[in-house]
């Protein structure tokens, strides 16, 4: 699929091999489902990338003071949101594992292991949720202070998203209850999955910015050019 | 055959019996274009009424009660979102985007037809909140298309409290529903091709809708993170965007943020849209020319390059939207340079669009009179968006008239009239009529010289400095009096166009009914949607066995062979008789 020398052909010339082209043309060999989620993900990626971008703009201004870096900031001390990470990660585990499963094992094991994983990924949301809590009681409110409203946006979206992919997952599930098919269920598995990965690697990135210390925002910012 | 199987989708489960499943919760791609189309036309002629509500209050200033300076400038902010938006990108992408893309690759229909329809769904929520924004306390937002704060969320312009809300919220259903639309489209083209049809192969109009969604779906994200925090600001208090600032005698709670901010996100999304828009119509035109002229395409391959190149391009040219915002000035030498760049592959477009014409058979059917009008009249807004690409030249011109002109040039007249040219090249597919030919031609020439008249005269304006989004420029010491005299007759002449489209209107509906019955493939187009077995192509598209594809889509007055076109999927045997 060399793309320059896809280009770069003379579509008015009849082409070298006409009978096998049709195969070449149109021979999908990635399930359109995939390519979808693959374009999807880029969207996702665009907004976290916007998002981030002018977290760090934002974070040259000297209104800004990080929930990092002294010892009474929230975040000088992220085991809350370690935990938190690790619980995301369970989460992907076991929709991992679901696919595993996928293959050949009991329909009662493939339903437990789904259960699991939106059990845990819901209760990653609560504990993200709790966080919040956490800080508006200790008066670190939304709009007081730009470094609050970055850090409940940017965790608030990526809740979002989230929850959008766990109505997704409890809609695969639903289906696989009614009609047990493993072909489409392994297949929707295998996109559900890629997609708690890809926000896993979101939320890492979110992670480290948002316990990031005023020093590393300055040099990520310099880098950046703001 | 398994190449053939996502082209060949008949997918059991959506076959449509009702006339609610068949018209109205329908999944089929062609009804879905429909509706797409429909509901932008209707939004799109109330933003005409705006427009001319507006050129009433300039022509004739202080003339009409009901048009005060709140409501002048919601009038503004409200044609300018709804046409660029809610018409323009819903039209070309939702409308002819949805219509022509399957039937122009060869498959029965788009690759997720649920997720198409609840696209189309989702796009008239948007519709309706935004309307809805009408009639709520404090009416629409006046804050200008570009919504830019910290004004827009201030007491003082019109709908700051609620208006805006509506609107921003309106913008983010839209852009879910675009990219529900938009991943569709992608997909298909990607995946459901037909047999021999390679990406090579496909026509323009394919290109131009295949990349103009791809800059949708990658641009509208930053509308959606601009508009998101918007909210926040004018919700929840945040400072986002809103510095320090007093209000009214008031200090606001505000501080620190940045309204540059906001500038940089809504044009890093608001300079590819209007690649968004000018690609599909770049795309469409091509293939008018082509087939009116009976004429290969200049160029097929720089065409598709200059698309491709257009669309990378769009990219890193956001700022020369904010050469006057007080951004680092160093920036305007990066953002000038590559918008010139810019120019050059659009440049190739436009030689090659005349270089087809060239020699060619030109029948000055419709279609094609509004193709030739689009090449007039947007080599006319380019050549003036070169001036303003500059910075020191913009300098004096930014928020003039000589900028009004040239957005309405060339996101105005031009894809308007491409969007013309196509609705009377694919009526008759569309519909299996012919639109009046005579009407047609009356609807052309009034809204030709109609919008030269408009907007030649209105870059004059500019260069005297009149500024824009002025309810009043009387009474302003350097603007003579010719200039007062010169928006009168501009407003004269818009408001004689806007009443010129009802004979276009009047042309859809009647010929809808009663328009002259299309024979197959009236114009003799090579390309696939004209090749279907039955006008208008029926569910499924192509009856029991989908098209085979050996040839481009320009193989128009091939030297050898009698009849003046091939279509595409016309096999070498079948070309060999046509020879004899």
């Amino acid at each position: 699929m060399n793309i320059i020398r896809k280009v770069s052909e003379k579509p008015w010339l009849p082409q070298a091999d006409d009978v096998s082209e049709g195969q070449l043309a149109t021979h999908p060999k990635v399930p359109s489902e995939r390519i979808a989620l693959r374009f999807f993900l880029a969207v996702v990626g665009v907004v976290f990338f916007l998002f981030i971008i002018t977290f760090l703009n934002r974070s040259q201004y000297p209104d800004f003071v990080a929930l990092a870096g002294q010892p009474w900031q929230p975040f000088t001390n992220p085991s809350q949101l370690w935990a938190n990470t690790l619980l995301l990660f369970t989460g992907s585990l076991a929709l991992h594992l679901t696919r595993v499963v996928a293959r050949r094992n009991a329909d009662n094991t493939i339903l437990f292991f789904l259960a699991l994983s939106v059990f845990l990924s819901y209760l990653f949301i609560l504990a993200q949720l709790s966080v919040w809590k956490e800080l508006i009681v200790n008066g670190y409110g939304l709009a007081l202070n730009p470094a609050n409203s970055f850090f409940y946006l940017l965790t608030g979206i990526h809740g979002v998203h989230l929850l959008g992919g766990l109505c997704v997952l409890l809609s695969v599930s639903y289906n696989f209850w009614g009609n047990k098919s493993r072909t489409k269920l392994r297949a929707s598995i295998a996109l559900c999955a890629s997609y708690w990965h890809f926000l896993f690697v979101i939320w890492l990135v979110l992670f480290a910015l948002l316990t990031a210390t005023p020093e590393t925002f300055n040099a990520i910012a310099s880098v950046c050019g703001f | 055959m398994e190449h053939k199987k996502l082209a060949d989708q008949k997918a059991t489960g959506h076959e449509p019996s009702s006339f609610i499943s068949k018209y109205v919760w329908s999944q089929d791609h062609k009804v879905i274009a429909i509706q797409y189309a429909v509901t932008a036309i209707f939004v799109g002629l109330i933003a005409l009424v705006l427009s001319g509500m507006m050129r009433l209050q300039l022509g004739f200033p202080d003339s009409f009660s009901f048009i005060d300076p709140s409501a002048y400038l919601q009038f503004v902010t409200m044609h300018g979102m709804i046409m660029v938006i809610y018409l323009l990108t819903a039209l070309l992408l939702g409308g002819f985007g949805n219509y022509l893309i399957p039937l122009m690759i060869g498959a029965r229909d788009m690759v997720f037809p649920y997720l198409n329809m609840l696209s189309y769904w989702t796009y008239l929520l948007a519709v309706i909140v935004l309307l809805a924004s009408f009639f709520v306390s404090g009416g629409p937002t006046g804050a200008g298309w570009t919504l830019y704060p910290p004004q827009a969320i201030l007491e003082g312009t019109p709908g700051a409290s609620l208006g805006v809300i509506f609107m921003l919220v309106s913008l983010a259903i839209f852009i879910v529903a675009f990219t529900m639309g938009g991943l569709n489209y992608v997909t298909t083209v990607l995946q459901a091709r037909t047999e021999g049809m390679t990406l090579m192969r496909m026509p323009l109009t394919v290109w131009g809708l295949f990349i103009a969604t791809i800059l949708g779906l990658l641009a509208f994200p930053a509308l959606l993170v601009s508009a998101i925090m918007m909210l926040f600001d004018s919700l929840l208090g945040t400072s986002f965007f809103m510095p320090a600032i007093s209000s009214l005698g008031n200090q606001l709670e505000y501080t620190g943020g940045s309204p540059i901010l906001f500038q940089h996100l809504f044009w890093f999304f608001g300079h590819p849209e209007v690649y968004i828009v000018a690609l599909p119509a770049f795309g469409m035109v091509s293939d008018v020319i082509a087939t009116h002229a009976r004429k290969n395409i200049f160029g097929y391959r720089m065409m598709v390059w200059a698309i491709i190149a257009i669309g990378g391009l769009s990219f890193v040219v956001w700022a020369h939207h904010m050469y006057v915002s007080g951004m680092n000035p160093y920036f305007g030498f990066f953002f000038a340079t590559t918008t010139l760049i810019i120019a050059v592959p659009t440049a190739i477009k436009v030689y090659n669009w005349v270089l087809t014409l060239w020699q060619g058979n030109i029948h000055l059917r419709v279609p094609m009179l509004f193709a030739i009008g689009f090449i007039f009249t947007f080599t006319h807004g380019g050549l003036t968006g070169l001036f303003l690409g500059n910075v020191v030249v913009d300098l004096p011109l930014s928020d003039t008239y000589f900028v009004v002109a040239h957005f309405h040039m060339v996101m105005g007249v031009s894809p308007i009239m491409v969007l013309f040219a196509a609705i009377y090249h694919w009526f008759p597919l569309v519909t299996g009529r012919h639109l009046h030919s005579g009407l047609g031609k009356i609807h052309f020439w009034f809204t030709f010289l109609g919008t030269y008249a408009i907007y030649l005269p209105m870059h004059y304006l500019g260069f005297l400095g009149v500024p824009r989004r002025y309810y009043a420029v009387d009474g302003i010491d350097f603007i003579p009096e010719s200039a007062h005299v010169l928006n009168m007759n501009i407003t004269v002449a818009a408001l004689i166009v806007a009443v010129v489209q009802l004979i276009f209107i009047f042309n859809l509906i009647w010929s809808l009914c009663k328009g002259k019955k299309s024979e197959v493939n009236p114009w003799g187009a090579t390309s696939l949607e004209w090749q279907t077995p039955d006008l208008p192509p029926v569910h499924g598209n192509w009856g029991e066995e989908v098209p085979r594809v050996h040839r481009w889509a320009y193989d128009y007055s091939v030297p050898g062979v009698e009849q003046d076109f091939i279509p595409q999927n016309m096999s070498p045997e079948e070309v060999e008789n046509l020879s004899k």
